[in-house]
């Protein structure tokens, strides 16, 4: 409306080249990754096949179910405490040493399921709304679901093969009366937490994430070839049964993937956390990824106005993460019911203190340091600063996940050794080169969306 | 905007005519001290070239004055006026404040923010200033210059107005 009438559509297309040196660099990370984990896992190998481990659970079990019982001043509850006791008890008799890599593998495959379909509902979202501004760099978000390719399958055959070491509820036993791991409040679960539904779950959301993906970003690279506006019709009927299908579907697998993981605790706020910290990596992986182009010399035609706007995003979906996360500790802390504060005591004090340092600096690196670094006009429209909290909130964030799977599934064991950064290596280098490879495939820009040219004089 | 100032008024019938003469103007060397508009057109405080706007500052010194606030308030109240034992925690519950010292942030920011707008516009309750052209509240864009505050004659500006597109100059 007001001025630069000489401006036209950007009517050229552009192209992001993956070349041989950038493949290269980036398989030369993912062997690294590779090495340090093959390092990693034989140093686990060496350190804790001892069986004094063993022995001694039973005592530290004990240990907890009574630091549970003392947690509450409420007799009647002491039974829920001697459910914990079981707990515990069944999980270390469980423990091997091979537990630890098969936890890192589903940390990082829901981590980066995250950031995949987090990329899917990003775009559908900018539909659902008919967003102008986000026209000029959806194609970046909207080549990371490719990913869900090489996690969905990587969260089934682990959940098929070694279920059993990240539930609880797969223990042998645990549903069936009488067993000696009979447990009465997990049989009491098995009518949603049985691995049949549990496996239709998955493979049917999991099919309709990748369905209406592949939908999407068929119509998409169609409106590129012939435009009209019919396109964007059909694009935001795809970006709203999306949006509906992920309203239901990722509560339902913050439940599965991660929640259930301890299976007699609950919190009616998992769904809402769970999404929060997927939603904000993701904003912080776009940025990281178009400041990327931007070095690379593309995508000149997204100014500092739309890094001022995903700045906002990250910035307000750390605060929002942080209201999630906050709110859900202090109604605990407030209720105090044993059944509940045993998840943060296991983060505290629990399992001689080792989760405690990560979860005081996962606070930190996503609140504090977003909050403060990003919290001018100037910082969110610096390259720089962008670049910093959001390599920050990425880490932070997984160390968040970190926080919620681990010491559910090994407990004293876990740490952050070779294995956890070897890990965390390989899915990030092969997720930067799945997403490299998409992104060469259609122009960097969507030359015939509609709202291009009320992208290109964004100004705020 | 008292009556022994000098001004010389451009008015415009278009905002992007506006936003340009802004340009046009500036180019001759006139100081332009202010454009006023019916609603907000994007660029234009870039063109005039007005400084940032502090209120950013403001807000975050009356949310921190609140947060203070807040936290004093419920420590003096539940620590050492009247203790009170809430579901076993200690007199100083700090996980338990923090919703108190967000509300009370929140709400000195928005008060503060608030007053600390209307004061620095000139919009205190009973103030009858009127807008320079009464028409700027309905369709007309109007460039006001400050006569004393410019080198360039009063012609000059004049003509220069008349050059960038105004529909018509007016004196006041």
């Amino acid at each position: 409306m007001a001025g630069h009438s000489h401006f036209s559509p950007a009517n050229v297309e552009e192209h992001f080249e993956f070349s041989s040196e950038g493949k290269k660099r980036i398989i030369y990370a993912f062997i690294a990754g590779l090495a340090a984990l093959a390092l990693g896992i034989y140093l686990l190998s060496k350190g804790e096949s001892g069986g004094h481990e063993v022995a001694n659970a039973g005592h530290e079990a004990v240990k907890a179910g009574h630091e549970a019982a003392t947690a509450g001043h409420e007799a009647a509850t002491e039974h829920v405490s001697g459910g914990a006791v079981s707990h515990q008890a069944s999980a270390e008799e469980h423990y091997d040493w091979t537990n630890r890599i098969w936890a890192n593998v589903w940390l990082n495959a829901v981590f980066f399921t995250g950031i995949a379909v987090v990329g899917m509902f990003f775009v559908s979202l900018q539909y659902l709304t008919k967003s102008g501004w986000s026209s000029v760099m959806k194609r970046v978000p909207e080549a990371f679901p490719k990913f869900l390719y090489i996690t969905l399958p990587i969260l089934i055959a682990v959940f098929l093969f070694k279920g059993d070491v990240i539930f609880h509820w797969m223990h042998h036993g645990v549903t069936e009366v009488g067993s000696e791991n009979y447990d009465k409040i997990i049989a009491g679960k098995s009518g949603y937490l049985n691995k049949s539904f549990f496996l239709i779950r998955l493979v049917v959301f999991g099919g309709l994430w990748i369905l209406l993906w592949k939908m999407l970003r068929k119509k998409s690279l169609e409106e590129d070839l012939n435009g009209g506006t019919e396109y964007f019709t059909q694009l935001v009927r795809i970006g709203t049964a999306f949006i509906v299908v992920f309203g239901a579907s990722s509560s339902i697998f913050a439940w599965d993937w991660v929640m259930s993981i301890d299976t007699h605790w609950f919190s009616t706020m998992f769904g809402w956390y769970m999404f929060s910290s997927w939603h904000v990596t993701t904003y912080a992986v776009i940025v990281l990824a178009i400041l990327y182009l931007k070095d690379k010399g593309l995508m000149a035609y997204v100014n500092e106005n739309h890094l001022h706007d995903l700045g906002k995003f990250m910035f307000a979906f750390s605060i929002f993460w942080t209201y999630v996360w906050f709110e859900q500790f202090l109604l605990i802390y407030y209720a105090n019911l044993p059944e509940e504060t045993i998840y943060f005591i296991e983060r505290w004090e629990g399992h001689n203190k080792i989760y405690k340092t990560s979860e005081i600096l996962m606070v930190l690196l996503n609140f504090l340091f977003p909050f403060l670094v990003l919290m001018t006009r100037d910082a969110k429209r610096t390259r720089l600063f962008l670049k910093i909290a959001a390599f920050m909130i990425i880490v932070g964030h997984y160390i968040d996940f970190y926080q919620m799977i681990m010491p559910g599934v090994v407990g004293k064991h876990g740490g952050y050794g070779l294995v956890e950064f070897g890990m965390v290596t390989v899915f990030a280098a092969a997720f930067i080169y799945v997403i490299s490879d998409e992104l060469t495939k259609a122009s960097l820009i969507a030359k015939n969306h509609p709202f291009l040219l009320e992208a290109l004089h964004h100004d705020i | 905007m008292s009556s022994t100032t000098n001004y010389i008024l451009g008015v415009y019938d278009d905002e992007d005519e506006v936003l340009h003469a802004v340009s046009a103007v500036k180019a001759k060397g006139i100081k332009v001290e202010d454009v006023y508009s019916p609603f907000p057109i994007h660029g234009l405080d870039v063109a005039v070239g007005h400084d940032r706007t502090r209120l950013p500052v403001a807000a975050f010194m009356f949310g921190t004055l609140g947060m203070i606030c807040a936290f004093a308030l419920i420590s003096y109240t539940m620590v050492f006026d009247w203790p009170m034992i809430i579901g076993g925690k200690d007199f100083f519950a700090l996980p338990n404040w923090i919703p108190i010292a967000f509300e009370g942030t929140v709400l000195f920011t928005a008060f503060g923010l608030v007053t600390t707008f209307c004061i620095s516009n000139d919009l205190w309750p009973g103030n009858k200033t009127l807008p320079l052209d009464i028409r700027t509240t309905d369709d007309k864009f109007v460039m006001a210059i400050n006569v004393d505050k410019n080198k360039v004659s009063a012609a000059d500006i004049k003509k220069a107005l008349k050059e960038s597109g105004a529909a018509e100059v007016n004196v006041k």
